[in-house]
């Protein structure tokens, strides 16, 4: 099985410096997207290849570069990549910042060059220390071998790469508040339209894209569309990284296609459940999705099968509940999370959320009553997707809602028995 | 008060952007480093090199996490309280660092020798639980872990 | 309405007119929906943050269930289909509403805004009313911000209003939001003033409270308890609607009234809070007469003062009146049908005279207009000549800022973002700002929004500004600069102004420089003459300047150099204290020439202390009158306060001398339409007020319009401590308003609306329903009389550029005045909040001149002019330029200064200093 994103990276070692990169032939979509092909072609290449964003959201790629004008008088652009990974229980963009920068730089030179972009940022996590080291260094690489300053591999393009480490929160993994907070603001998002491809960083066209999603663009370059198709097990085409964290025997991350099962990646790669311990449901993508269960466990792990489950493949990296865990406890903590990432900007969220947070911390210490599900089950329904400014509401009420239903015996019986269950 | 050293750091900073203000946060980021946390006095100081005003700069200081307006300890202890980290019983480890420093989350030791905050979450939820203490990262934390890494920190 | 083509959308089943320019929610406000909403407003556009203003919409006619969408945020496209009254989106509101009362504190019993509270309303109106939420709520710190703004931020609703006021249209830095979540906070980043000359504004602009207004406070009043008049500003000539309202004939406070031509829906802080001066101990209340050698006072009664007057004038002959530029019409034409036309002298500074005398002529003939704040907001380059806007008009520095924003809204147009959308506007925009060029000889806080700024003297502005018209127009004078940067600059302005389509020029007399004002009226000539719509705009100090004006009068000065040459026997000064207007000196001559003298001023002050016989005369709030502003304006004010003691209004007073005076037993004008009949017909230029106010005898269906609202409480018992029976009410003849709460207030032309309020709607915001749109025009479109006729055929050709030169000697500089938005404004000066934020005075100095005279900041000088000496503070001021001071002009115990002008500095040694 092919795993291009992965192949190079040895977990516990240090990444491939660039001449190793190099070496195995890490530059060489770059050089072919540079000295072979115009911009154009380029983003054609990759709207034909149907890369969906490895972000969360699964937005074409090559769509988002299209809607970026290239006329000459469209002025400065920026290629921003969004590296703030901050959704609980995702780590699969560390492992790829720390296990390969060679390999993110690579897909950002094509990207820029797609767009046209002179200037491209990484907006790192705070927390992302070792990243941050590894991308320094590969960059400050890259730029003494040619590949990043004036006049890459003389084919006349420029392209300056910047490192902007954050200062933390949640809500600068959206796009436009992560544009808003690169400009030295307040990370409240943005109202869209215009979309940040006309109107981004500095008021300039912008594309913002998740590391994953940048990784594939060399492979993608040098090995064409129908080899990137063929890698999935659906028609979406490529492999993603699928991580399990929780009670199992072998928590991590694989490279896995796309179109694999819940239950492969469960109980094959994560070695199913540890001894003691009983699958409850799990979070296919991040503490912002909903709950999948038993019998989702056939499930395809892909956007639209994930989806038509009722939930959301989001991040791929997903967070296994355990028959030890309390649902309402796990809730506490994923919303609880979500309420003081809110910006603030908008009420559902910013008062909806903390409510949500101090009902279910009254049902799990025993205080609950038969009312406090109904707010629950409203505040889900009233921070539906559309009713509040971004998606930081809807995504967070997402685990809660499909708890609810999924859980909600348990909710029961810590209201009955006024007290926690598992807490004994 | 702040040193010609920050001064020309933050100055650095400003050069990659169209305007002096988008460096705002490096700034913050760069005293916070030197002297740990970021005093009113700091924000004003900030404000007159970037030409911003004192309610620009701190409206920006306020809003992110790892921007401190209050002083921290010599050792800042990230402990992750996310989900995974929770599953994985991140509360013992908090019950134990607790005790054992006689602080909770958000307080100081009195010798200033640990600030306690939550952080959540910190990209390692197949190693949980997890925490950070300045820039380390530390990882499938136990009790015993614990103790060796916090002789460390002086 | 906007003439574009409207399109048809369909709001519960019903088709309606809708502007595809607008957003959905100011459509539905336009149609009459009650739509409930909080950051939404007229002024700043939309931004999406409460999600309030729910509604549904439907993809087409089978789409059952719908969408919930804000409509603030909802463009009206052809074939939209929303539900205002749909369930879903009814709940969903009431759950906003729940949602911001989980941390909203009880407070309606104690809170200011309580009766008047938008956030009241909203929760009646989308129906929330039993609280669920059972636990703990959020609470803040409040900060001290000042006198004039209180804080409470336990009731904040976190609507984002009032930075998006005070940062994004005020200009304003020192308010921002601070930490995130539900623990956003909205002050300042320490105790301390709020800096912005609008800052009063957020009491309007918050829909809770907040912001409430401290001033009110402190003879707080209920909304419903208070009785209301149509007004008009009296501090500055820019003439802002407002609404005053007293309660237990005290006025109680000063709120916006809209005007969609002058200053939407704000007003500046001097405006705001400059109406303590009415409730001032400083009032003259009742009439005196100083008799005998030590001049001793009676007070004396009507019949008394009568009878002393007969005998005044069976005795004087001589007898001149001094009228006033911040008087009313009326009271000025009174005086002057008392005292003859050749013996009325209009009370302006010598140089107030000739300036406002040459701008109107000009305005008069030369077929240019002079632009409302709305028009200067539409500018598209604009240059300031000679005048700190901030300080002397502060609303048209906020125009002018409104303006600055136009090149980023063309540039949002071509990007088809709505005008509405403020976010992605500000956004696009960056730093990009319509032209504006500054010339001005000190800082001025519009200069940060200016392509140019040039600091100089008023020759060297003066000189720019003939060069550039003589670059705009070969037919202007020819007038090159030998400075080769200036002459570029010149040149450069004048490309910039013929290539706009709406060029405005601003300039004003309270810089007092005849040649500056000359200057910009000959680059508003070579604009016109041009086909261009170009227009001038020339600030005047006070709130009746244009319209003393138009009364054609000689000039104090006039009335000076006659008391040289003959004594008078009455001098009867109108509302003026003239030691503003002239130098001691003079002005002591002028008393001592005249056998007697006679004052009608509403605050004590140099010039009533010279009074032998002191009339008190009623301030704005309690009589009506005409004013006009410095476009040529006619706008009228009506009485809030019923007058007492023996406060009567001037042209009353005026009516009963000339009864007197002639000998008759009753007076000519009874009432205020018989004053207003006499003048507009002997004076034409005023004959349009008479047909356009409305005359007392109008009725609403019968019914006179209340001033108070329908629960104006405590009627039958206000007086219960004098007598058991309910008193009648009093009887206004003057108006169509009545001092009650009873008749009729539907559809009321604007200018008789005393008080916004409808079913729904107690807050503010009602203001709405009188709008046609939302920062549109009220409905009636009536917003006061242009008085000045653009001629057909312009008689007007260019004024011929004069070198002024002022030789100074060495040690000599140049004075220029200073002007301070609190201080020198004579009526404001006296409200006793305000009077907290003035300063004192002082004198700017550039650094190097303070250099060389060994003074720092802070240090004493004397200032020596041909007629005047004064001791005063120094302030360095980087860049004024050296040879020019700025002295601070008209504060409270400042002499008269005939700037500008040349004058000695001399630093003050130990010995010398006497503390003034």
């Amino acid at each position: 099985m092919e795993r291009p994103l992965t192949q190079n990276i040895q977990q516990g070692l240090p990444p491939m410096n660039l001449k190793e990169f190099q070496k195995a032939g890490g530059y060489a979509g770059v050089v072919k997207a540079l000295k072979e092909l115009t911009p154009g072609e380029v983003t054609n290449l990759v709207k034909a290849s149907n890369l969906l964003g490895r972000g969360g959201a699964g937005f074409p790629t090559g769509t988002k570069w299209s809607l970026v004008p290239m006329d000459e008088k469209s002025g400065p652009k920026y290629l921003v990549c969004n590296a703030d990974e901050m959704e609980p229980g995702t780590f699969k963009d560390r492992y790829l910042l720390e296990g390969n920068p060679h390999q993110l730089i690579a897909g950002m030179i094509i990207a820029a060059y797609a767009i046209q972009s002179q200037t491209a940022f990484i907006f790192l996590r705070w927390a992302y220390k070792k990243a941050e080291a590894e991308l320094r260094k590969a960059i400050a690489e890259a730029y003494d071998a040619g590949l990043l300053g004036k006049n890459i591999l003389g084919t006349g393009f420029d392209l300056e790469m910047i490192v902007h480490s954050s200062a933390g929160r949640y809500i600068c993994g959206e796009e436009t508040a992560l544009l808003n907070s690169l400009e030295g603001k307040r990370a409240t998002p943005r109202t869209k339209p215009p979309f940040p491809a006309i109107s981004g960083l500095f008021g300039r066209p912008t594309v913002v894209n998740n590391v994953e999603t940048l990784c594939w663009l060399s492979h993608i370059v040098e090995n064409g569309t129908d080899w990137f198709k063929s890698l999935s097990l659906t028609e979406t085409g490529g492999t993603k990284l699928f991580g399990v964290s929780g009670k199992v025997k072998n928590p991590g991350l694989w490279e896995l296609p796309l179109g694999t099962t819940v239950r492969e990646i469960l109980e094959e790669h994560a070695g199913g459940m540890s001894d003691g311990y009983r699958f409850r449901g799990l979070l296919p993508g991040g503490a912002s999705t909903d709950f999948l269960i038993e019998k989702h466990l056939d499930v395809k792990m892909d956007f639209h099968t994930v989806a038509e489950a009722g939930s959301r493949m989001g991040t791929g990296t997903m967070i296994i509940m355990d028959d030890k865990t309390c649902p309402v406890a796990f809730l506490h903590n994923i919303e609880r999370f979500f309420a003081l990432e809110s910006c603030g900007f908008c009420t559902p969220c910013r008062e909806g959320l903390p409510w949500v947070v101090k009902v279910l911390e009254a049902i799990e210490s025993g205080k609950g009553r038969m009312e406090h599900l109904d707010i629950l089950r409203f505040q889900t329904k009233y921070m539906a997707p559309g009713n509040t400014f971004c998606a930081h509401a809807p995504g967070a009420v997402e685990p809660l809602q499909s708890g609810l239903n999924y859980f909600y015996d348990d909710f029961v019986s810590h209201i009955n028995q006024q007290k926690c269950p598992w807490k004994s | 008060m702040l040193s010609e050293e920050e001064k020309k750091e933050i100055l650095k900073e400003t050069t990659q952007y169209p305007y002096p203000s988008a460096a705002c946060i490096d700034a913050l980021k760069i005293v916070q480093h030197y002297r740990g946390w970021i005093s009113d006095d700091a924000v004003k100081e900030i404000a007159l090199i970037l030409n911003m005003s004192n309610e620009e700069v701190d409206g920006v200081a306020t809003f992110y996490s790892r921007i401190y307006r209050k002083p921290v300890g010599r050792n800042v202890i990230l402990l992750c309280d996310g989900v995974s980290c929770m599953i994985m019983g991140y509360e013992s480890i908090l019950e134990h660092i607790s005790k054992k420093l006689d602080i909770s989350f958000g307080q100081t030791t009195p010798d200033n020798r640990y600030t306690l905050l939550p952080i959540s979450c910190l990209g390692d939820c197949d190693h949980a639980p997890a925490m950070m203490i300045n820039n380390d990262h530390y990882n499938k934390l136990t009790m015993d872990r614990v103790d060796e890494i916090l002789e460390k920190y002086k | 309405m906007s003439l574009e083509i409207m399109i048809k959308i369909l709001i519960d089943g019903k088709y309606y007119d809708a502007d595809p320019t607008k957003n959905l929610l100011e459509s539905c406000l336009a149609l009459g929906f009650d739509i409930p909403h909080f950051c939404y407003h007229g002024a700043l556009g939309s931004v999406g943050a409460c999600r309030l203003c729910a509604v549904k919409k439907f993809r087409n006619t089978d789409d059952k269930n719908g969408k919930i969408v804000m409509s603030c945020m909802e463009p009206v496209t052809e074939g939209l289909i929303i539900s205002v009254e749909d369930n879903d989106v009814k709940e969903f509101r009431a759950a906003v509403i729940e949602g911001l009362m989980t941390n909203h504190p009880h407070d309606c019993p104690v809170c200011d805004e309580g009766g008047e509270c938008h956030l009241q309303d909203m929760t009646v109106m989308t129906g929330h009313n039993y609280r669920r939420f059972d636990f703990k709520k959020r609470t803040f710190q409040n900060q001290d911000l000042g006198p004039f703004i209180k804080h409470e931020m336990n009731r904040c609703i976190e609507c984002y209003r009032c930075v998006r006021f005070y940062r994004d249209y005020a200009g304003g830095k020192d308010l921002n939001v601070f930490s995130s979540r539900n623990t956003v906070y909205f002050g300042r980043h320490e105790d301390g003033i709020l800096e912005s000359e609008f800052s009063g504004n957020l009491v309007e602009i918050c829909p809770t409270g907040v912001f409430t207004d401290k001033t009110l406070m402190k003879h707080y009043t209920r909304k419903w308890d208070l009785s209301n008049a149509p007004s008009v500003c009296v501090h500055c000539s820019v003439g802002c609607n407002i609404i005053a309202s007293e309660r237990y004939d005290s006025l109680r406070r000063v709120m916006s009234r809209y005007n969609g031509d002058v200053n939407g829906y704000f007003i500046c802080d001097r405006g705001r809070f400059g109406y303590e001066f009415v409730n001032d101990e400083k009032r003259i209340r009742n009439v005196a007469i100083r008799s005998g050698e030590n001049k001793t006072v009676d007070a004396v009664n009507d019949e008394k003062l009568y009878a002393e007057l007969s005998k005044i004038f069976e005795t004087n002959k001589k007898i001149i009146g001094i009228g006033s530029p911040r008087a009313s019409l009326e009271s000025n034409f009174a005086l002057m049908s008392l005292v003859g036309k050749d013996n009325f002298y209009s009370g302006f500074s010598k140089r107030e005279h000739k300036l406002t005398g040459i701008v109107l002529e000009y305005l008069q003939k030369s077929g240019i207009s002079a632009p409302s704040l709305k028009q200067i907001e539409k500018a598209d380059a604009v240059f300031i000549l000679g005048e700190d806007l901030t300080n002397t008009a502060p609303m048209i520095a906020l125009a002018v800022r409104e303006a600055s924003r136009n090149s980023g809204k063309e540039m949002a147009s071509k990007l088809g973002i709505p005008l509405w959308n403020a976010g992605p506007v500000i956004q696009v925009t960056q730093d990009l700002k319509t032209p504006l060029f500054i010339a001005t000889p000190f800082n001025d806080s519009l200069d940060e929004l200016a392509e140019d700024t040039i600091r100089a003297t008023y020759n060297d502005i003066a000189d720019l500004g003939f060069a550039v018209a003589s670059c705009l127009n070969p037919e202007a004078p020819v007038w090159k600069l030998k400075n080769k940067d200036h002459q570029l600059l010149a040149e450069k302005i004048a490309f910039t102004l013929n290539n706009a389509k709406n060029p405005v020029i601003i300039s004003g007399i309270n810089c007092g420089d005849e040649n500056v004002i000359r200057a910009a009226c000959n680059i508003a000539t070579a604009l016109h003459s041009k086909e261009k719509k170009g227009m001038l705009c020339v600030a005047l100090p006070e709130c009746n300047s244009m319209g003393l004006a138009f009364m054609a009068a000689n000039s104090l000065d006039d009335a000076i150099d006659r008391t040289d040459k003959e004594k008078i026997d009455t001098l009867i000064i109108l509302e003026n204290d003239v030691y503003r207007r002239a130098n001691e000196d003079s002005i002591n001559h002028l008393f001592e020439q005249s056998k007697q003298v006679i004052v009608m001023d509403q605050l004590t002050n140099k010039t009533s202390l010279r009074a032998d016989i002191l009339i008190p005369a009623a301030s704005f709030a309690e009589s009506e009158g005409t004013l006009v502003n410095y476009e040529g304006r006619g706008q009228r004010y009506y009485k809030t306060i019923v007058n007492k003691d023996q406060v009567k209004e001037s042209w009353r007073w005026m009516a009963e001398f000339k009864r007197l005076k002639e000998n008759k037993l009753t007076v000519d004008w009874k009432k205020f339409d018989d004053i207003v009949s006499t003048m507009t017909s002997e004076i034409p230029s005023l004959r349009k007020l008479k047909e356009y106010f409305s005359d007392a005898d109008f009725r609403m269906m019968n019914e006179k319009i209340p001033r108070q609202p329908l629960r104006y409480s405590g009627r039958t018992s206000i007086h219960a401590n004098t007598a058991v029976s309910e008193k009648g009410i009093e009887q206004d003849i003057d108006s169509p308003l009545a001092f009650s709460m009873e008749g009729n207030s539907t559809l009321v032309r604007p200018s008789l609306v005393p008080f916004y309020w409808s079913p729904g709607w107690n807050s503010v915001q009602a203001v709405n329903k009188f709008l046609d749109e939302p920062n549109g025009t009220m409905k009636g479109d009536d917003t006061g009389i242009k008085l000045i006729e653009t001629p057909l055929i312009p008689s007007w050709t260019y004024f011929i550029p004069e070198k002024q030169a002022l030789d100074l000697l060495q040690g000599e500089f140049l004075i220029v005045p200073a002007f301070q938005i609190f201080g020198s404004e004579e009526l404001s000066s006296a409200a006793v909040t305000l009077s907290k934020r003035i300063p004192e005075p002082f004198i700017y100095l550039n650094p190097t001149d303070g250099k060389e005279l060994e003074i720092e900041t802070g240090e004493w000088i004397q200032l020596e002019t041909a007629t005047t000496k004064f001791q005063v503070k120094v302030q360095l001021e980087d860049q004024i330029k050296m040879g020019i001071a700025g002295i601070s002009v008209g504060l409270p115990g400042m002499p008269f200064f005939d700037v500008p002008g040349k004058g000695k500095i001399h630093k003050l040694t130990q010995n010398g200093f006497n503390g003034n």
